[in-house]
């Protein structure tokens, strides 16, 4: 639990902390909160010479909510996502996601960017992400980009985003309709063995858009067509649930892990993402 | 003189036994002001950190320690040919084997202690492990104990003679080179006689799976060679910190009086801090060759992988009775997996600990109990997790065999148990494995303990839940988890416990001052269970004074007198024995000296809480103040001035704690994630000292529980690697996963110790452990589950439902 040597950087502005990935390439690393790349470095998993603390940048942070779109900044950390009212009226799944996320120690410290930049397929920020079409907005070396959610996971720590690029902000549309996170986990703090993202909306007491997000599934959160394409136009019942289980079950890959074997990981996420499902239809 | 107080004040003011005084150590430790061996520093101390084998078994073919040398701080690179000189590259075990300080020429366990690396700071020390270069070949791995008692490889080639035969082990004769001891209690014969006739006869198989106790402060410590005076001072987490100083003296020749241990706060214990590990004996060798102190704390992972695990039992019972459930006869046989040295820390004479208590809380005329110690290529180690020398194990056996039994008979458990507890007029009992249970009074404990949780409800409530669940109307299943234990704590007594020949006494001295306050120490050391403070309030009921006025100190074997430490619940049969003895010899010169100062005979005083007073004439006293300053101030005619007394207590039998417990959980079928819906523990630890300490300990050790039953394991795969080395996996429960716990007592004295208290802290892991797990167990019996191993966590309580066809 002892990290290697490593130079420390806090710029007080992107072009800072891009000059300094420009030059140090992927021996540098940006920090946000840290809850995942510091204990990586502890445990001498990731080396990383150069250490760039994004904590000195103003406009990073701060959740904005403005004609109809919903913008979190990189540096929000998981607390002040579940205590902005705003926020929880305008998407109410991000605090009910949030509080399923470790525990309020890491909580106050993790942060939104740092969640769905790092690649984990263990946290839950992206799969969600997936669920609501969330754009990662990058600003590199070339000036600002995004890149959709659903576009952005290639492998477990494998994304979109170049080494000379930073992740700054997420932003969606504000969700319609009925959402749920179910997360089952083996005790708090830990990641899922399996959790759902569900929003649905209702129209004339049918499915009128359904967006269904796995995490900890495969290599990468896996945001099921199929599986919110099976609820569309249906009354949300039984036999729409189960076909869209069934859906998502041809899109997971799970491995074998100390939460469990495949089979009982695919029978859990057809049980969370079933309970997911109903419980966002009875909100929408 | 009359007093301005009642007698009921002053009672109070002393804050004696029996009142739930505010833990004085508290302070400290809330404000993050405790002192640990971390939290010591030493001018040019240096830090060692160890390069660890990362197989499970290989052979060593070379070491290089040119490029971790050449870094810059460091300052030593110990490997096992710098230790040998000293004869020190192996050490002896707490259970007769000897265990490799650090590899000599083979690993044998994933995280096994290669080289030891001594460095100017913490950093450095970990930058030199990474460039020691160690060249393995690696070696087929034995992770199996039934596997390693049938494969041809041999684990310890030091333990097989040269002709290729077997030589006798530490406990006798071993049957193939990865056998460690066979160990046998009760009449095999009679035993299986009375099975092979009885009416009704229950099996099972049962695996206690490897777990760790894991302690928050891990194990480390500091040793300081003065090279100018020759002693040698060593902090560190030791439970035992006499037998450290006696070992650490033996192993490297120094004398005992240049000896000083000291344990400082220790941040839990559990048995893992019982052992003495490679860490110690690198830190003395490496402070003894550079002259300065080093310092050794291991990590987390280091801790989980390398120091003491607990449990791993293999075990099969065979229980019979007549048809009406009256228990005839009882059959164990325990494979033991004590992983690639044998270093259980228990009493010399018992190579599987108390696990003849495996005939539990029950009047079994006949029973055995047979057990065979395997090496494999696992951490050594085999401690007692917060229980007396593998009671844990018995307990859970036999608290399964009954509720196998129960299904074999088609019987209420709780019934079961009833029919067959040892009666209140039966004691002291002696059970069929020789141990004399001394004081208890199960019935009434299990009547109250059912009534209070309305169990006849709870099974009608069982029986509806059972009809809703096969009628579809419900996804979650309920079990009501029944325990009953005794434990059998308070090693102990010398004539049987030993640790490596040191007799499992303990002791007290005590100093009274002047103007009526009091320092007292004793052989023991507190890990968290607030010794200062309850052993104060003994003393505070004997001799008089307040608790606040009674420092307790412990845990330096330069002021503390001699003792064998705190574990297996040993500090309140033991050393709060010596401490209520010790404090009768200061109340006994205390009366000579009232005597005196009343100028009354010595018969004719009497002690009355703080203070003796003339019989017949209660106003006239002297209190223990006044006797205080009179001890040393005063001449008395034939006594010699001060007021101390020290006590050894070498107790007469172990002490044998009791308690009911149930549990009543739901269990959601389809993602196995089960939720206690209410835990009620009612405990029976004799004389009751502190209540609210007594909760405390009650709360934590049922935690401890819930952990064991429900996640918490060492697992290695088929390479010996370990799967769970972080508490990402490792599990260790938050207040979020732990219930509201309801406790409740009985109070049964025991009959030989001087105050009649049993000890506590281990009762609930004790307890609960097979409390957790039957409920699981009995959520599935009407589904006809009859046995599934620990640890239930979601995945295999997911798969017992799934195997029992409830997945539709």
């Amino acid at each position: 639990m002892i990290p290697a040597a490593f130079e420390y950087y806090r710029p007080k502005d992107m072009a800072g902390v891009i000059a300094l990935l420009q030059e140090h390439g992927d021996d540098a690393r940006v920090v946000a909160g840290g809850h995942s790349l510091i204990p990586m470095m502890k445990l001498r998993m990731a080396e990383v010479p150069h250490l760039i603390d994004l904590q000195g940048i103003d406009g990073l942070g701060g959740i904005t909510i403005k004609d109809g779109a919903v913008r979190i900044g990189a540096m929000t950390t998981q607390h002040e996502i579940i205590t902005s009212q705003a926020l929880a009226d305008a998407a109410p799944i991000m605090k009910e996601a949030a509080l399923q996320i470790a525990d309020p120690q890491v909580r106050y410290m993790g942060t939104v960017g740092g969640n769905v930049a790092n690649g984990d397929p263990g946290n839950d920020m992206p799969g969600l992400m997936q669920c609501l079409d969330a754009q990662f907005h990058l600003t590199g070396p070339d000036g600002d980009r995004a890149v959709a959610a659903r576009d952005f996971y290639e492998a477990a720590y494998m994304t979109e985003r170049a080494d000379d690029e930073v992740l700054t902000a997420v932003t969606f549309a504000t969700p319609v309709g009925g959402h749920a996170y179910e997360k089952q986990k083996r005790k708090i703090g830990d990641y899922a063995t399996a959790a759902a993202a569900v929003q649905i909306s209702k129209a004339g007491g049918k499915v009128a858009t359904a967006s269904i997000a796995m995490t900890n599934l495969s290599d990468t959160p896996i945001w099921s067509q199929a599986a919110g394409a099976a609820l569309l136009g249906t009354d949300c019942g039984e036999a729409a649930n189960k076909a869209a289980v069934a859906a998502m079950l041809d899109d997971i890959d799970p491995t074998e892990d100390n939460r469990g074997p495949v089979a009982f990981k695919r029978h859990a996420a057809g049980i969370v993402l079933g309970r997911a499902i109903a419980r966002a239809w009875s909100r929408a | 003189m009359k007093d301005d107080i009642t007698r009921e004040e002053r009672v109070a003011g002393l804050k004696g036994m029996g009142c739930s005084r505010k833990r004085v150590e508290d302070a400290r430790f809330t404000q993050g002001k405790g002192n640990y061996v971390d939290d010591i520093k030493l001018p040019g101390m240096l830090h060692g950190d160890f390069v660890r084998s990362p197989y499970a078994h290989a052979r060593i073919k070379s070491i290089n320690i040119d490029a971790a040398m050449a870094l810059p701080g460091v300052v030593a690179v110990l490997t096992a040919k710098d230790l040998e000189p000293l004869g020190l590259h192996w050490m002896p075990t707490l259970a007769g084997d000897k265990q490799m300080v650090l590899a000599d020429g083979k690993v044998l366990f994933q995280g096994q202690e290669v080289a030891f690396v001594v460095a100017s700071d913490r950093y450095v020390a970990a930058d030199a492990v990474e460039l020691v270069e160690v060249d393995y070949e690696e070696l087929e791995v034995l992770v199996d104990p039934f596997k390693s008692l049938q494969s041809d490889v041999v684990l310890r080639e030091d333990l097989v003679a040269e002709d290729g035969s077997i030589p006798n082990g530490a406990h006798g004769p071993r049957k193939h080179p990865n056998h460690i001891f066979t160990w046998e209690v009760g009449e095999e014969e009679a035993t299986n006689q009375v099975i092979d006739n009885a009416e009704v006869v229950a099996t099972e198989e049962m695996y206690y799976h490897r777990t760790h106790p894991c302690p928050l402060e891990t194990c480390g410590s500091v040793a300081s060679m003065d090279k100018v005076n020759g002693k040698l001072t060593l902090w560190g987490t030791f439970q035992a910190p006499h037998v450290v100083r006696t070992v650490a003296s033996i192993l490297s020749g120094i004398e005992e009086h240049n000896i000083r241990v000291v344990s400082p706060d220790i941040g839990g214990g559990f048995g893992n801090k019982v052992g003495v590990y490679p860490g110690y004996v690198c830190s003395i060798v490496a402070s003894i060759v550079t002259g300065v102190p080093v310092k050794w704390v291991e990590d987390r992972m280091e801790n989980l992988m390398s120091t003491a695990f607990a449990r791993d039992y293999w075990m099969k019972g065979k229980i019979s009775a007549t048809k009406e459930g009256k228990i005839t006869g009882l059959h164990c046989h325990v494979t033991a997996d004590h992983g690639a040295f044998d270093a259980c820390a228990d009493p010399t004479k018992f190579p599987a600990g108390f696990m003849n208590i495996c005939t539990g809380s029950y009047d079994i005329p006949v029973a055995y109990l047979g057990v065979d110690g395997v090496y494999t290529n696992k951490a050594p180690g085999g401690v007692s997790y917060r229980c007396s020398f593998r009671v844990t194990e018995a307990v859970y056996f036999i608290e399964r065999m009954i509720e196998v039994l129960a299904i074999e008979l088609n019987m209420d458990p709780a019934k079961l148990r009833s029919i067959n507890f040892i009666k209140k007029e039966q004691f002291p009992y002696t059970a069929a494995l020789g141990w004399e249970y001394d004081s208890g009074d199960y019935q009434t404990a299990w009547d109250k303990a059912l009534a209070a949780v309305d169990y006849t409800g709870l099974r009608a409530e069982q029986a509806q839940r059972v009809e809703d669940f096969k009628a579809g109307k419900t996804r979650k299943v309920m079990g009501i988890g029944l325990s009953f234990f005794t434990e059998i704590v308070g090693a102990g007594p010398v004539k049987n416990c030993d640790i490596l020949g040191m007799g499992m006494f303990d002791s007290c001295e005590i100093r009274i001052h002047p103007t009526g306050s009091a320092v007292a120490r004793l052989g023991t050391i507190s890990q968290g269970q607030g010794h200062a403070t309850t052993f104060a309030q003994i003393l505070a009921t004997e001799i008089g004074l307040p608790a606040d006025s009674i420092t307790i100190e412990e845990g330096d074997t330069d002021t503390a007198p001699y003792g064998l430490g705190t574990y297996g619940s040993r500090s309140t049969p033991v050393a709060g024995a010596a401490t209520a003895m010790a404090g009768r010899k200061i109340r006994a010169k205390a009366q000579m000296i009232a005597a005196y100062l009343l100028e009354v005979h010595d018969d004719d005083v009497e002690f009355d809480v703080d203070r003796f007073v003339v019989k017949g004439a209660p106003e006239r006293f002297k209190t223990m103040k006044d006797i205080a300053y009179a001890a040393y101030h005063q001449a008395i005619p034939g006594l010699e001035p001060g007021l101390e007394a020290v006590s050894y207590y070498d107790p007469p039998n172990m002490t044998y704690p009791f308690g009911a417990y149930v549990c009543v959980m739901d269990i959601d079928v389809d993602t196995g994630v089960p939720e206690i819906r209410r835990f009620y523990a009612l405990d029976d630890c004799g004389t009751r000292i502190n209540p609210m300490v007594i909760e405390g300990q009650i709360h934590g050790g049922l935690t401890e529980a819930l952990a064991v039953a429900l996640g918490q394991e060492i697992a290695y795969d088929d390479m010996g690697n370990v799967k769970t080395g972080t508490l990402m996996d490792f599990f260790l429960p938050t207040a979020w996963e732990v219930p509201n716990y309801e406790t409740d007592f009985t109070v049964t004295p025991s009959p030989h110790h001087p105050i009649g208290a049993k000890g506590v802290g281990e009762s609930p892991h004790v307890g609960g452990v097979p409390c957790f797990s039957n409920a699981v167990q009995d959520a599935f019996r009407p589904f006809g589950n009859r046995h599934t191993n620990m640890p239930h966590d979601h995945w295999r309580i997911w798969q017992t439902a799934n195997s029992l066809g409830m997945h539709g």
